[in-house]
This record gives structure tokens, sequence and C-alpha cells, in this order.
């Protein structure tokens, strides 16, 4: 309780101090002074009694002020922007925008930025660990609007030049090929013969699949299949399994490849399900159809310890459903490429989503709005992934060096059990409280990302605030990023007391 | 059992590394063992050696005027082009038909002419100014405001959180409330509202704006390090003897907190010099006159399909400075951190084995 006592305080704080600074730097009059406008005298006068200009600065703020306390009385009031446009109006239609664009951003981030950090810190000082600190450096250092630019030359305008024929040039095919190659050698590090059979082995697989999608020019026509899901799903099982309890756990292994087998065959009548009128509703039975199996199948499978197999099955069925959407949406590929409003060019550069000027099915509208996300999803990501990097490495490290890893190691667990059940799981204590702390920092990087990719969103209602010296628009936008920032500080530190036990919050002083 | 003697050879390796490792610290101050281990930090001695290549290069390479506008005092650059200068444009030999293009060659006599600068290196902007005129200036400006803000930044964050952090009490609570209020803004919202109406007084008199709202992570830094130290015996033996708090906070405890301040400013300033350029860019930074790395780029984004130069050099010095810092913090962090242990070369290991057999054959 005195937490979010001490919250209100601070968000009165900033707000006093934000208000007066840019009341104080700010002149909407300037302009009009320069103006020779006949009745020159008369807008001045207009203006200062509307923005309420002949009162000093903090009085105006608790003019403000009183407006916004009417949230507990419900009557709350931010003011009108400078378009006589209410500030909540103008906020509630940005946020789902920004949050579109900073939600699968951060979550791509976490999950690659945490997996690279681990497999860097398992590989401490080898070539796979210098390569990524350097890659890590290198991302700290990029603006991202540079970035941005460079996105949309060479991934939307190049690569919407190549989707015309869709053929990979064998030159692209080695590069890619010798890319992937020392990627994953560099990964499974070993005696030199283990690293080079990796490598020609990785280069040949991954040269003879991009042959393969080369040729049936797959990015024209991209198609997953039933077959290419069963596939990839025994693969997903397991993996998963492998990663979660182990390929020793015979239970957890069934019911994974029970998923896999139960996702391919689910894949006919989700065909049906996804094309009804309803898609929305399709997709919500599929997915309560995948957990009600995924649930059953481990109680079929084990009697005892059913936690664990049950959260495995449920990732795989959770991955295996999102392949089966992903095809879904490959689908739409074609009527959406050759809609008249895309004509070809399905990498967006910039906007939000095409303004259609006929009736589109629902699937091609989600993939035009995806294919809008790609490049300031990529953006976003490259520049906050290297900080996930550094810290869950350097996170890692610290536990791998603690007593009680030791100890499990000790035990005679083997290497995989101590990684991920002992190492793996303390590492994400102090992780989570930085991801959610870092939520309200994205947001505020987003500003300059909509800007360069044109997307509407809290970052252009907070340059037009500032544009155009419109006080009640910019606190309204300030003071929700404030909160954002408290909020997710106050969660972060609550998270931080429930995952660890040895640290109470409010103990100590 | 082959496992178990393994374990053995290996801890009396690590005995006698440490034994390498303690000779060589032996009769150093702090300081000089810092300094030893930053020097062996390859990567952050390659980068301060570019860096300040890259800074003396761009400070020289212009011309400086100094005095009154109309009959300054000047002192020559190296460089033949001022950023204000209007030679020119180059209309022939360029590819697809663009103007300016930028005339470096670093290709050696693979097409005839060998290694050489050219008339414009970089290439020239819309109007004919030298682009490596442009670029040397906007380097200067951005280097110019990451150093102010950091010097500003880290005076101010380390008097206030020593402050706090010394004293505790009520000065500490009020310190704190204002940091947490600075904090809770964004810093590209606080660097836009000042830099949209304070960025047409010159960088310089940005920077020092920019300085004033970006200590608060400092501070906190710099405070839980002094509530930690203040509690240590040699604190407590410094007080009995009658130092005041004065001498207790410089003399004492801030040699001890040196090592985060450090690390954290330079940081900082990396952090700074791309919040200068995304402030640039947004248009709420350095605006025309002047120019900035961020400002070019905002300025030739477009141009980036036909003129690519014009966008790729100010980048790749962003990223260079921005780089060599970030480096030379990351040597920093690992000289003053006391649990780091050098990793220990081939030759090196080699050693402590031959000691170790040496012993043996001597026990």
């Amino acid at each position: 309780m005195r937490r979010i006592g001490a919250l209100f305080v601070i968000l009165f704080g900033s707000s006093f101090l934000l208000y007066n600074l840019a009341a104080i730097s700010t002149d909407p009059i300037a302009e009009l002074r320069l103006s020779d406008a006949p009745n020159k005298e008369q807008l001045i006068l207009n203006l200062t009694r509307e923005l309420r200009l002949d009162l000093p600065a903090p009085v105006r703020y608790f003019i403000w002020l009183r407006g916004v306390l009417g949230v507990f009385v419900g009557n709350p009031n931010f003011g009108l922007t400078r378009e006589q446009e209410p500030v909540v109006t103008a906020i509630a239609g940005a946020i789902p925008v920004t949050v579109r664009l900073v939600f699968v951003a951060t979550i791509v981030a976490i999950v690659l930025g945490i997996s690279l950090g681990i497999t860097s810190a398992l590989r401490q000082y080898t070539r796979f660990d210098y390569g990524m600190t350097f890659f890590a450096f290198l991302l700290f250092s990029l603006p991202i609007f540079w970035v941005a630019v460079l996105l949309k030359q060479y991934l939307a305008i190049d690569f919407n030049d190549f989707l015309v024929n869709a053929v990979i040039s064998p030159g692209w095919i080695i590069g890619l090929s010798v890319a992937a190659g020392f990627f994953w050698a560099a990964i499974f590090s070993g005696s030199r013969k283990r690293v080079s059979l990796i490598f020609i082995g990785v280069f040949i697989a991954n040269s003879a699949l991009l042959t393969v999608i080369s040729v049936t020019k797959w990015f024209a026509y991209p198609r997953l299949g039933p077959i290419a899901i069963a596939v990839l799903g025994v693969g997903i099982a397991f993996g998963v399994t492998y990663l979660s309890v182990g390929l020793s756990s015979q239970a957890a292994l069934r019911t994974s490849l029970l998923m896999a087998a139960a996702g391919t065959i689910s894949y006919f009548p989700a065909q049906t399900l996804l094309n009804s009128d309803r898609p929305r509703v399709g997709l919500l039975i599929l997915l309560v159809l995948l957990v009600v199996v995924s649930v059953a199948g481990s109680f079929i499978f084990s009697r005892i310890d059913r936690g664990p197999i049950i959260r495995t099955s449920l990732i795989t069925s959770f991955l295996i459903g999102l392949l089966i959407l992903v095809d879904r949406l490959m689908q739409a590929w074609r009527p959406f490429l050759e809609s008249d409003d895309v004509n070809f060019r399905p990498v967006a550069t910039i906007g939000q989503s095409t303004i259609w000027l006929s009736e589109v099915p629902f699937w091609v509208r989600v993939l035009d709005q995806v294919m809008h996300l790609i490049l300031p999803t990529i953006a976003l990501t490259l520049i906050s992934f290297a900080g996930y990097i550094r810290f869950s490495r350097g996170t890692l490290l610290d536990v791998l060096n603690q007593d009680y890893i030791r100890t499990a190691r000790a035990k005679g667990l083997n290497e995989r059990t101590v990684i991920m059940r002992h190492a793996f799981r303390n590492t994400m204590i102090p992780l989570t409280t930085i991801m959610v702390a870092d939520i309200a920092g994205i947001v505020g990087g987003a500003i300059i990302t909509e800007r360069v990719f044109a997307w509407q969103g809290m970052g252009t209602l907070f340059n037009k605030a500032i544009v155009s010296f419109d006080l009640n628009l910019l606190m309204g936008v300030s003071i929700f990023l404030s909160a954002l920032a408290i909020i997710a500080n106050l969660i972060a530190d609550l998270l931080y007391s429930a995952l660890d036990p040895r640290i109470r919050v409010g103990a100590g002083k | 059992m082959a496992k178990k003697d393994k374990v053995v050879e290996q801890a009396s390796v690590d005995q006698s590394e440490n034994a390498i490792l303690n000779k060589e610290t032996e009769g150093l101050s702090q300081g000089q063992i810092v300094f030893r281990r930053f020097v062996r930090h390859r990567a952050a001695m390659i980068s301060v050696v570019i860096l300040f290549t890259l800074i003396a290069l761009v400070y020289t390479a212009l011309d400086w005027r100094i005095g009154s506008k109309d009959d300054p005092y000047v002192i020559p650059g190296w460089w033949k082009y001022n950023f204000e200068d209007l030679p020119p444009l180059r209309f022939e030999d360029c590819p697809g038909g663009t103007v300016g293009c930028p005339t470096i060659d670093g290709i050696p006599f693979l097409d005839g002419d060998g290694v050489q600068l050219g008339e414009h290196p970089f290439g020239q902007d819309d109007i004919g100014r030298d682009y490596f005129a442009l670029v040397m200036r906007g380097a200067q400006r951005s280097i110019l405001v990451m150093f102010i803000i950091g010097i500003i930044a880290a005076t101010l964050g380390t008097v206030i959180g020593s402050i706090a952090g010394y004293f505790r009490g009520w000065v500490d609570a009020i310190l704190m409330r204002l940091v947490d209020f600075i904090i809770t803004i964004p810093v590209i919202i606080i660097g836009s509202v000042i830099g949209y109406h304070y960025g047409n007084k010159g960088a310089a008199f940005l920077a020092v704006l920019l300085g004033i709202f970006a200590w608060t992570g400092l501070s906190r830094l710099v405070r839980g390090e002094f509530l930690s130290l203040r509690e240590r015996e040699f604190v407590d033996a410094a007080r009995v003897a009658g130092a005041s708090n004065r001498r207790i906070i410089f003399k004492h405890i801030l040699p001890n907190a040196i090592g985060v301040i450090i690390v954290s400013v330079t940081l900082l300033m990396s952090g700074a010099i791309l919040l200068e350029t995304a402030l640039s860019f947004l248009g709420f930074g350095v605006t025309a006159p002047d120019v900035s790395l961020g400002l070019l780029i905002s300025t030739y984004q477009d141009a980036f399909t036909t003129r690519p130069w014009l966008f790729w050099y100010p980048g790749i010095f962003i990223i260079a400075i921005a780089l060599c810092i970030n480096f030379i913090g990351d040597g920093l962090r690992d000289a003053f951190d006391p649990r780091q242990r050098r990793r220990l070369s081939r030759k090196d290991k080699a050693n402590a084995r031959m000691m170790k057999n040496r012993s043996e054959v001597a026990s």
C-alpha cells in the first residue's frame, strides 16, 4: 500500500517537472508574433485565452491536474488537443498500434536473446562467445533509424524484387549455407574433426533445402501442407521433450509424439474451421481442442508426476498449432500478392496496414498486417535483444559458479538437467525483472521506429505534440509512458520477491 | 580412478596458475593492477587507439575560425574544404546519372590508379558542399556533445549520489525522490522537449541541458556504493582519527567507488552519442545551419537508393565511435572487477605445469 502511495507521489512529481519544463521552453505565440495577418492582435489574444497563457506555468499545471484527478470521481478530463479532440480519445486510438508494434518485437527479442545468450555462456571463451559479444556490442552501437533505412532497402525493396521470379542464385545458396555451417559448427564446438563434420553436414543440408526452395519457387507459392507439418511436428516433439524433461522420459516423449500426430490429423478439420465465416471462433476451437488432447494424452501415458509432462505436451501442441496457423496464412499469400492494392510488393516499408480499396477476406487482411509488422519488428528486435544476450550470458555465468550447481553436478545429474533445471530457472529470476522493466523502455524506443516506418501510434502523437506546442497531448502521452514505467517497475519488484524466496519486498531499512 | 587423478592434477595446476597471477600483482598499487588488466584487454586497447585516432583526425580536419565572423583568426585544418564552402558540383563519371559521387578509391591497383582520396572522398551533397567536411563537422559536434553530457552527468551524478548515500536520512530521501521524478520520464521525451526549443542555440548548449537530466542512473549507482562502503571498517577508522566528512567522502570512499563511476560513465557516453543523433534525426536536436551526424542521415535517408554514400558515411562514423566507447567500457569493467581472473595463455599454462613438475621433483 505504501508503494502505491509512493507511485502517485512519483507520478505527480515527474508530471509537474515535465509540464513546467515544457511550458517554459515552449512559446506557442512566437509563430503568431512573426505572422503578418491583419488580425494578429486578436489571434494572439484568442490563443492566450484558449491555452490560459495569462497564468504562470505552475498554476496551469494545477488546472490540468484538477482535470486529471477526476479519475477518482469517475470523471477524468485530460483536456483537449489543439485540434479540439479529447486527449483520451487520441491516446486510446494510438495505444493498440504501439502495443502491436512492441509486443511481437519484445517476444522475439526475449526468446532469441536469451537462447543466444545462454548458448554463448555455455561456450564461454570460444570463438562463438567472442563473436556473440562483438555482435551484441555492434547492436548496442547501432542507431535504430539507420538500421531501419537499411532494412527498408535490403529486406523490403530487394526482397520484393527477388519475389518476382523467386529463384535463389547459386551464389546466395553457397553463401547462406557457408554462414549456416559456420554458425552451427561454432555452437557445437568440439574437436576439429567434429566441427568440420558438422560444418559439412549443415552445409549440404542447407544448400539442398535452398535448392529445393528455389526450384519449386517456394517463396512465390509458399505451402507447408500436412506432410511438412507432420515432419516438423515430430521434430518439435523431440526438441521440446529434450529441453524440458529429457528424452529418457518415455511418457513425455510419447505424449509429445501423440501431439504431433494429433496436430497433423487436425490439419484437415482445421482448414474447414479456419475457412468458416467466423475464423476467430474456429481458432479458439482449435486451441481448446489441442489443449484438451495434450492434457488427456499426458493422463494416459503417465501415472506419476504429471506436471512436467503436461507442460511439455502443451508447449508442443502450441507450436504445432502455430504451424497450422502459418500454413493458413501462406494459403492467403497468392490472393494477397495478386490483389491490386499489393501488386506483388508484399513486404511493406511504411504504414501499419494497406488501405484496401475493395473487400478482402479475413486471412488476407491478417497477412497484410503481418507483412507490415515485419520490418519494424526486426528493427526493434535488433536493438533490444543485444541487452538480453549480454544480460542472460552474465547471469548464467554467475549462476553456474554457485554452490548449488556444484552440488547438482556432484550428485551425478546429467548436464541437461543441471543446465535446464538448476541453472536456467535461477537465471530467469533476474531476467524476468529486467524484461518487465524493459517494456517501458521499448515503448520509448518505438517513438523513433514509428517515425521511420510512418506508423500512427504513440510516437506520432508525441511528435505532433511537440511540434504544435500541444501541452495537453504531450502530458497525456508522457503520463501514460511514466505510469507504464512505474507500474512495470512495481510489478518487477513484486515478481522478483515472488520468484526468489530470499528477497522480501519492503524488508530492511 | 583416472578421472579422479585428473581432477587432482587440475586442482594443483589451478594452484600454480594462482601463484603466477599473484606473483604478477606483487608490489603493485590497485591503480597499477587495474591499468595492467586494462592494457591486456585486447578489444579495449584497439578501441582506445581507434577512438583517439578518430578524434585527432576529426578535430584537425577543418579550419578553426576563432573570433569575429568577418575577420576571423583561422587555424588551418589539413582538409582543403570547410563545411561551409561551396565547390562546384561534380557531374562527370558518376554511376547511374547521379551527381556528386565519392571519389575515394580504396581498391589498390585493380583499376589502375591505386589508393587515393580524390577531390571529394565522400562525395558532395545536393548543393555541392564537400561531404567529407560535413561528416567531419558532424562528428566534431557529436563527440563534443558526448563528452559534455558525460562530464556533466558524471559530476552531478557522483556528487548527488555520494551526498545521498553518505548522509542518508532526509537528504537521501529528498534527493532520491528527485531522481525518481526525472528517471520516470523517458529520456527521449525530455530530450525532445529541450532539444526542439534549444537545438538552434548550438550543440554545446543543447549538450549542457541534456547533461543536466542524464545523471540520475549514475547517482543511484553511486549512492548504492556509498551505502555499503560507509559501513566498512576503514571509514570508521578514519572517523575515529578525526577526519571531516568531506575528507572521508573524497579521500576514503570515492576512490573505492571510482570503478563503478568510470564504467557507468563510459556506457552513459555511448548512450549520449546515440541520443544526440536520434534527437537530431527526429528534428529535435542540432538544427540546420549547423551539422550533426544524425541530421545528415535524416536529411538524406530518402536519397539512399540513388546516392547511398550520403547515408553510409555518417552512419559508419556514429557506429565506430559508439562501438569504441562500448568496448572501452567493457574493458574497464573487466579491469575493475576484482573477481575477474585473467585467462592464462597456453604459454602461461605450460609454465605453470613446468613449475608444478619442478616442485614435485624437488619434493
